[in-house]
Formats: structure tokens, C-alpha cells, sequence
């Protein structure tokens, strides 16, 4: 068990900086009442952020910024797009999603 | 997540926190172990996989962190990286922080430190379901998704001599899953006259995120294609 102690600094300032836009929202809210707008703004929030997390995943920057199809990942998110309609379940969606990428690694 | 309806009586909440927190597991498991895997190849010792887990807590920020490590790249980078990584947790946490004003701010501090991708997302997908957040509730769900990253962590920097391969098993598709299904969650709560324009907003996005990704990293991506496709959803949504 052994501890750089550089190497310590940089986890405690990648943490503060990892917590407080983690907190800081959770004490504007409290305190202070957002505008109607912004309110209606957010509830947009979580449908764009999953999709954009989705997205970005299934997109490869190759040197230069040229960007193309991860294929291995499109190739599954098809499948796992339809168990998570058909099923509506997190676990078996998750499951069976990596069932998928792993039976398509083994195929390519 | 599905299960029946539950009358939230604090411990019940807590318990059921736990309960819906069980479906993630096996993204943060994996993910969690292949951090530890990395983290020890990396140079880190079990410890600081630990401490790594333990104060950042944030899954592509810590892989990001040992790639950066390892090309000695300077603290005040690292930093400032991980930083921008995370910094979509501010838009998730506004998000979620409505539904909580009624707890101390003590309690709220404890929401915001535990905040991630997926705790968020089923968050979120429960508070468009019942319309509200129990306290209890989400301290179950936090608790047992922090722990559980934790053991995660440290028994991949612990195994990880032995199983490297993660990727061979689709272990890390399990995020992307993941995302895949609390978003269909959440589109399948949404009333059927909403459905559309969020259909429309999701096309929207797919092409907002192909084309930033020419221009910036996919983190800076993630953020300016949110805040961009959110703003058009009010706009559209007159």
C-alpha cells in the first residue's frame, strides 16, 4: 500500500473539481426560484444528455478529428434499441446488450 | 424498475432505492473492474485505485486520468480535464435538484456527491413516473451504486493480473446499454403528444452530435449538444 504523494494532489483536485458541479446545482436550486423557462428548459435535459452519451458512442474520432461509424457499437445498438422497447427493462437490456456486443466481437 | 407502485415509508424508500439501483450493477461492475485493471497497468497502487474510486467517483474521468498519467502530462491538465469530463454533471444535477428543495441542504450536498450517469438516469426516469423524489429513496440508490463502484475498483486493481479482456466480452458495451434503456424509459413515460417532438429533438441530436464531434472532443460534445438541442425543445414546444 503505497501512495505517491503527487499523484495523491491530483486525485484530491480531479475530485473537488468532479464534486462541485456535482453539489453547486443542488444549492442554487434550493435557494433560489428558478424561472419558469429555465424550468421547462430542463425537463428537456435528460431525454438530450442520454441520447447525446448514446450518440457519441457510436462515433469514432480517428486522428484529426475525422469522424466515422463505430461499428461494433451500431451494430449493436440496433438490438439493444429494440429489447429495451420490447422488454422495457434496464436489467435486460443491459444483459442482453452485452450479449450482443460480445457475439458481434466474436463474429468480426 | 418497474416493479409496483411502493408507499414510500422511509425505510421501505431506502430499501427500494437499493432495489433500483440492482439493474445498473453490472455496468458499474464491469466498468468499475476494468477502472481497477487499467489503474494497476497504469502504475497505481491499490490504494490510490482506491482513493481514485473513492474522490472522484466518475467512470470515464478516471480512465481518462490514468491515459494522462501515463503521458506524464501536467497535474494542472489532468485537472482541469477531468473537469470538463464531468462537467455534464451540472446539467444533470439542475435537473434533479428540483425535485429535492424540501431536504436540508446538508441532504442536498449528499444527492449532489453522489450524483453519476446512471444514478441520474434512474433518477430521472423515476421522477417522471411518480412525479417526485424520496430523500430515502435516492440515498439508497447512491449508497449502494457508490459501494458498489468502490469494490469494483479495488477488486479489478486486485484481479487484474489475471483478466484483461474485458472488451472480448462486451463488458464494455454495458454503459451504452444502459444509456440506451433509460433513455427508451424514459421516452416511454412521456405522453403520446410529446412523443413526437421528442422523436424529432433525438434526430436532431444524432446529427448536432456528428457534426460537433468533428470539431471538439466527445465531452465537449456531450455538454454543447445538450444545451443546444434542450434550448430547441423549448423553442419547439410552444
Amino acid at each position: 500500500m503505497t501512495i505517491n504523494s503527487y499523484l495523491f494532489w491530483i486525485i484530491i483536485g480531479s475530485g473537488l473539481v468532479t464534486w462541485l458541479p456535482r453539489i453547486i446545482p443542488f444549492l442554487f436550486v434550493k435557494n433560489i426560484q428558478l424561472p419558469k423557462v429555465i424550468l421547462k428548459w430542463l425537463t428537456f435535459v435528460p431525454v438530450c444528455i442520454l441520447s447525446a452519451l448514446v450518440f457519441t458512442n457510436l462515433f469514432e474520432q480517428g486522428d484529426s478529428r475525422a469522424v466515422t461509424f463505430n461499428l461494433p457499437y451500431v451494430f449493436a445498438f440496433i438490438p439493444t434499441v429494440l429489447i429495451a422497447v420490447w422488454t422495457k427493462s434496464l436489467f435486460l437490456t443491459v444483459a442482453l446488450g452485452v450479449v450482443s456486443m460480445a457475439v458481434i466481437r466474436f463474429i468480426f | 424498475m418497474q416493479q409496483e407502485a411502493v408507499s414510500y415509508q422511509s425505510k421501505n424508500a431506502f430499501i427500494q432505492g437499493v432495489k433500483d439501483c440492482i439493474p445498473t450493477l453490472l455496468g458499474y461492475l464491469s466498468i468499475g473492474f476494468a477502472f481497477g485493471v487499467v489503474g494497476t497497468v497504469t502504475g497505481l497502487s491499490l490504494l490510490e485505485v482506491a482513493l481514485v474510486a473513492i474522490f472522484i467517483y466518475a467512470g470515464a474521468a478516471q480512465f481518462i486520468l490514468c491515459a494522462l498519467l501515463v503521458t506524464n502530462t501536467p497535474a494542472l491538465s489532468i485537472v482541469f480535464t477531468v473537469f470538463v469530463v464531468n462537467l455534464r454533471h451540472f446539467l444533470m444535477s439542475l435537473s434533479i435538484a428540483p425535485y429535492v428543495t424540501r431536504y436540508s441542504t446538508l441532504r442536498n450536498i449528499g444527492f449532489g456527491t453522489l450524483l453519476t450517469d446512471e444514478t441520474f438516469g434512474v433518477a430521472v426516469t423515476e421522477a417522471m413516473k411518480s412525479k417526485k423524489i424520496y430523500g430515502r429513496w435516492l440515498d439508497g440508490l447512491n449508497v449502494t451504486a457508490y459501494v458498489s463502484w468502490i469494490i469494483a475498483c479495488v477488486a479489478g486493481g486486485y484481479f487484474g493480473h489475471w483478466i484483461t479482456d474485458v472488451e472480448k466480452w462486451g463488458l464494455d458495451f454495458a454503459l451504452v446499454a444502459m444509456f440506451i434503456a433509460l433513455l427508451v424509459l424514459q421516452l416511454s413515460e412521456t405522453n403520446k403528444s410529446k412523443l413526437n417532438m421528442y422523436l424529432k429533438l433525438i434526430i436532431i441530436m444524432f446529427i448536432t452530435v456528428y457534426i460537433l464531434l468533428n470539431f471538439f472532443s466527445t465531452h465537449i460534445t456531450v455538454l454543447i449538444a445538450t444545451l443546444f438541442v434542450a434550448t430547441l425543445g423549448v423553442w419547439m414546444d410552444k
